[in-house]
């Protein structure tokens, strides 16, 4: 298969990450070779194999419904690129 | 008085330590003379010297009362992976330049409760994406080693900039971690230990995730004895990390009793991979030799998914980093490049604040997710990844551990494989195969190449039994002797 | 039972409808972070750094959560999945931290189960749960606190959701209500959500589409986030008339998501959402599989509760409630739970003639819940005590529970002081009726000739005399005899 412009941007648009139109042919090029590579997994007969969800044998662990965290919105604030009365601040969402 | 830390190793500080030969103090001040002095290779993103020294006085306020952890007074440093409190993280991305954790990983906190003294962040591939470490937004880090030819050399990725500080000799020991070779790799590039733990043997809890089903911290260290000492202080059980697993932490230094006799060890046959250099064949004749004369039993086995290990790691891996770094979005911590409205904002801060490489696998990562390619890919590499455990559990029938090659090269030419990234991602041959497994596996520094670098072999183990891996890596260490140190040309 | 069919222009039209509905699991702290779920606190005070998505922050699930889930699922009649596994819904939005919600796709908690609805005509249906899936929350945008910023305010995200997903069973807006209301009151019988609607506890998406009768399925509207009962039936009203008129118009319905605008009463396209979403549903490698064994599963079925219908079966088989008496009092557990607490040892039917009647009437005149009302069940028992050993009549004992609803005081206590304690000495009747008797001797005769009506005549006149207080079954007694001539 081989990866079109508009795949890569549309791509690009989910994932939230701009990519000048210049480069979105490159970008094509590149990813093309990789999905290439990967693409060798076709050769492997996989009929009847369980996809893995965890490597070890364990059974997932519960905690107590506790409150034990939070209660310190300035920890939570303290990084933000901008943030007001206790906020996150973003540009304006139109609804 | 003056202490040489190039000289001394994490076993031979603690006993000079605790015989009072060298205070904590005198020891983390070589430590960061030889850090500052190494500059030039771009080690580290961020020195930590003030509270280096403030960790040795309260190490050696406990030493003097007796009460010495594991690693007391050890200086070591933390890979800028591990989000430590008050102290920048970075993941090697300008995306998080500036980022102030409140709060401090598992791992580095279980090394602070041994005592260890920490020297300051150790400089990454971004986001761990790499192989040589020529992708962080803070520079390149070049490898202490050097050819003939002068020629600057990468230390290997992603964990460059951790194996370069131990090599370099400034830290008696790093942490690094591991997706697909990030530890052992640089480990072998470098000509030191570095162990990959069982997946679920150390939290990942503070850890920033790359991929989270492969990533597992390990310590990168000079010695296979302090490997041992170093991961007992940073394994545990983790109740905040789900995929931590419920295990105590055996005494890892005590496994190492010198005697690999009835031990089986599995060579197999598909790690012959076309066009691998002589030497690095060679190298790996000359480790089952050193076994077999040290009394293992040496058995040919067959590891058949092999070969499909590397595209279904660039599947699975790409894929989990799409989704976990989905948070960096300039609106709760780091990099925010305005925008004129909130997805503007997002693709711009996103697109500006990854570098390339890193763009290149969220994007693969997404479009491998995406509607009508799921199963195809991911679905897919997730059922390789069943076979490739299963050819390992075969494996365990027959043998004890597995020796293979670390990496199909010793370490290569700064800005030599950045154009391509598939000839990049076939560094990681031998060791991918381990993570996708979740097993555990060791290099070990074995050997130099004709051009005097040096080479790493690398033991694969059953899961949780890195007991057997210090076992035959101790073995192995000490039949090659390894003592080779690199030119300190950076001291000008 | 009623046609539900809609009559348009060209004919007759059915009104297909599905439900998904989000409720609030009931629980202390957030589904995989320690922090606190209570509602109203100050912005950003209930986020842990696992809720804002800080690197390296990992989740770890809360077992009540699951227990709550898998208790929702046993009330729903439905199959509890052994092993079920979260996965990660993946899409950016300024209120969802981690850019991706944990939450159930392909292998949800609970699968298929069956709720009862009950019909104002006094029918009942079934309508098929599909499943049951965990889920996170997400945070909140503010839109209205700045003019070019929103804010965002992360203390609801990470909360715990059931996501509860109905088959497209419903036929009108009335089922789709019953259906909402009868879910929110077995939720609360279970205690696995508050129900609260106005504090956004519940939420209901509802899918509306329209066919003719007997025909396939149309193309379905996706109406999002109604929250009341009340809108659910003005939304589905509104959209299945606009998708009639919109296909005897010549038009199509585009299958889209929409909002339902409370204050103009009609849906709107969200035309906000440009593109079509690509979830990137993948298991989360974070968490394993949820697996529960057969004894935690076990152990949650033994604590279910006694839930509404079997409620009702039981008031209507061994109380001998008609079954509206007993429909109106299980249709909210704290009117079940008042009913059962004033019926306990008393005489069944009258408890639930006074709580359906003189009770739910007042109370609903305060607009006062059960909790604050000042007539407490304790209290309402006392009054029904008074009646059952005769000392206050029925008729009494009303004007004595008017007293208790202003005052708050027990009914004796309202007795003693207005000196209301019924007579039932047989010396005071007995003067009372013969003052009557003597009064009206024309009527005696009358009576005595064999005009029977007129009995009721000498009992109100006799309990006029008496200002009421005369024991009715002694006065009745003593008059019958006195007017025989005794």
């Amino acid at each position: 298969m081989s990866l079109d412009k508009a795949t890569v941007a549309r791509i690009a648009r989910l994932a939230r990450i701009e990519v000048p139109e210049e480069a979105l042919a490159p970008m094509a090029r590149e990813l093309d070779t990789i999905l290439t590579f990967v693409e060798q997994l076709g050769q492997v007969n996989t009929d009847g194999v369980a996809p893995m969800t965890s490597v070890t044998p364990m059974r997932l662990r519960m905690r107590e419904d506790r409150v034990s965290d939070g209660g310190d919105a300035a920890r939570v604030l303290s990084n933000a690129p901008e943030a007001q009365d206790g906020f996150f601040v973003v540009p304006k969402v139109v609804e | 008085m003056k202490v040489e830390i190039e000289k001394l190793t994490i076993a031979s500080a603690r006993a000079g330590l605790r015989a009072r030969e060298f205070s904590a103090t005198e020891l983390t001040e070589a430590a960061i003379a030889v850090m500052e002095a190494a500059r030039p290779l771009n080690a580290m993103i961020t020195e930590t010297p003030e509270r280096a020294r403030a960790m040795a006085a309260e190490s050696d306020r406990r030493l003097t009362r007796g009460e010495a952890g594991p690693l007391e007074g050890i200086p070591i440093a933390i890979k800028d992976l591990f989000c430590t409190d008050g102290v920048q993280t970075t993941a090697g991305s300008r995306i998080l330049k500036g980022f102030i954790p409140p709060y401090e990983s598992t791992v580095s906190a279980n090394l602070w409760r041994a005592g260890a003294v920490m020297l300051g962040k150790a400089n990454l591939d971004e986001f761990a994406m790499g192989s040589s470490n020529e992708t962080s937004h803070f520079g390149r880090v070049e490898n202490p080693w050097r050819r003939a030819d002068g020629k600057p050399l990468v230390p290997g990725g992603s964990s460059g900039g951790s194996a370069a500080a131990v090599a370099a000799g400034f830290c008696l020991g790093a942490t690094g971690t591991d997706t697909g070779g990030s530890i052992r790799q640089p480990a072998s590039f470098t000509g030191i230990v570095g162990i990959k733990p069982t997946y679920g043997r150390c939290s990942r809890w503070g850890i920033v995730a790359f991929a989270s089903s492969l990533d597992q911290a390990g310590p990168m260290t000079r010695t296979v004895r302090d490997a041992a000492i170093m991961l007992g202080a940073m394994a545990s059980v983790d109740e905040k990390d789900s995929t931590s697993v419920d295990r105590p932490v055996p005494d890892y230094e005590a496994a190492m009793t010198g005697d690999v006799r009835g031990l089986r060890i599995g060579i197999p046959k598909e790690y012959r991979v076309d066009g691998m250099p002589a030497e690095i064949e060679a190298l790996w004749r000359q480790g089952i030799d050193w076994l077999r004369s040290a009394g293992a039993e040496i058995v040919d086995v067959s590891l058949p998914h092999t070969g499909y290990a590397l595209p279904a790691y660039y599947i699975v891996a790409p894929a989990e980093a799409s989704s976990n770094l989905a948070r960096y979005d300039g609106v709760r911590f780091g990099l925010r490049v305005p925008g004129n409205s909130l997805p503007d904002m997002y693709a711009k801060t996103r697109g500006e604040g990854f570098g390339a490489e890193v763009r290149r696998r969220i994007l693969i990562g997404t479009y491998v997710l995406s509607a009508g390619y799921y199963d195809a890919y991911y679905v897919k590499a997730q059922q390789v990844r069943t076979l490739i455990l299963r050819d390992f559990e075969r494996a365990w029938e027959r043998v004890d551990a597995i020796l293979t090659p670390t990496a199909p090269s010793a370490a290569f030419g700064i800005g030599e494989k950045s154009d391509d990234p598939i000839s990049m991602y076939l560094n990681d041959v031998f060791t991918v195969p381990v993570n996708l497994a979740g097993l555990p596996g060791i290099s070990v520094p074995a050997g130099l190449s004709r051009e005097g670098l040096p080479l790493g072999l690398q033991l694969i183990g059953r899961a949780f039994d890195e007991e057997t891996l210090f076992r035959v890596g101790g073995v192995l260490e000490e039949a090659a002797g390894f003592s080779a140190r690199p030119q300190t040309w950076w001291k000008g | 039972m009623t046609s539900n069919l809609m009559r348009g222009e060209t004919g007759e039209w059915e009104v297909v409808i599905g439900m998904e509905v989000h409720a609030q699991v009931t629980s202390r702290s957030k589904l995989f972070s320690g922090a606190a779920t209570d509602f109203g606190a100050e912005p950003n005070s209930q986020v842990s750094l696992v809720d804002a998505a800080f690197p390296g922050m990992l989740p770890v699930i809360n077992r009540e959560c699951v227990r709550q889930a898998v208790k929702t699922g046993l009330g729903l009649k439905a199959q509890i999945n052994r092993r079920s596994v979260f996965d990660r819904k993946n899409y950016f939005y300024a209120d969802l931290p981690a850019g991706y919600q944990i939450s159930q796709y392909l292998q949800p908690i609970v699968g298929h189960g069956k709720l009862t609805i009950d019909l104002p005509d006094g029918s009942s249906r079934e309508i098929g749960i599909t499943r049951l899936h965990l889920e996170q929350d997400a945070g909140k945008s503010l839109h209205d606190q700045h003019p070019s910023a929103t804010f965002v305010d992360l203390n609801r995200a990470g909360v715990a959701l059931m996501e509860i997903v109905s088959e497209p069973d419903m036929r009108s807006a009335e089922e789709a209500a019953a259906y909402l209301s009868k879910l929110r009151t077995i939720l609360r019988y279970l205690g696995t959500c508050d129900g609260n609607m106005e504090e956004g506890s519940m939420r209901a998406d509802v899918n509306v589409s329209v066919r003719r009768p007997g025909e396939k399925l149309g193309t379905r509207c996706e109406i999002k986030n109604v929250n009341s009962v009340r809108f659910v039936r003005q939304a589905i009203e509104y959209e299945a008339r606009r998708q009639i008129d919109l296909i005897e118009g010549g038009g199509k319905v585009e299958q889209e998501t929409r909002l339902f605008d409370t204050g103009r009463g009609v849906t709107r396209s969200m035309r906000s959402k440009e593109e079509a979403h690509d979830y990137r549903y993948f298991p989360d490698p974070d968490l394993l599989p949820l697996e529960l064994s057969e004894n935690f599963i076990e152990e949650i079925r033994r604590e279910l509760p006694e839930l509404p219908d079997e409620k009702k079966s039981r008031l209507v088989n061994e109380l001998g409630l008609s079954a509206y008496d007993a429909g109106v009092l299980v249709a909210d557990k704290e009117s079940a739970d008042f009913y059962e607490v004033v019926a306990r040892g008393r005489d069944a039917k009258l408890a639930a003639n006074w709580v359906t009647g003189d009770f739910f009437g007042a109370l609903n005149r305060s607009g006062k819940g059960i909790a604050e009302f000042p007539v407490t069940a304790a209290k309402l028992g006392g009054l029904l005590d008074l009646i059952a050993n005769g000392t206050v009549s029925n008729r009494l004992a009303k004007d004595i529970f008017e007293i208790m609803v202003e005052t708050g005081k027990e009914a004796a206590a309202v007795v003693e002081e207005k000196g209301l304690k019924q007579v039932t000495d047989t010396g005071a009747i007995s003067a009372a009726i013969d003052q009557v008797l003597a009064a009206n001797a024309d009527k005696v005769n009358e009576y005595r000739s064999g005009k029977d009506k007129l009995f009721g005549f000498f009992v109100g006149q006799v309990m006029r005399a008496m200002g009421g207080k005369a024991n009715p079954a002694a006065l009745n007694e003593l008059l019958k005899k006195m007017l025989a001539g005794n």
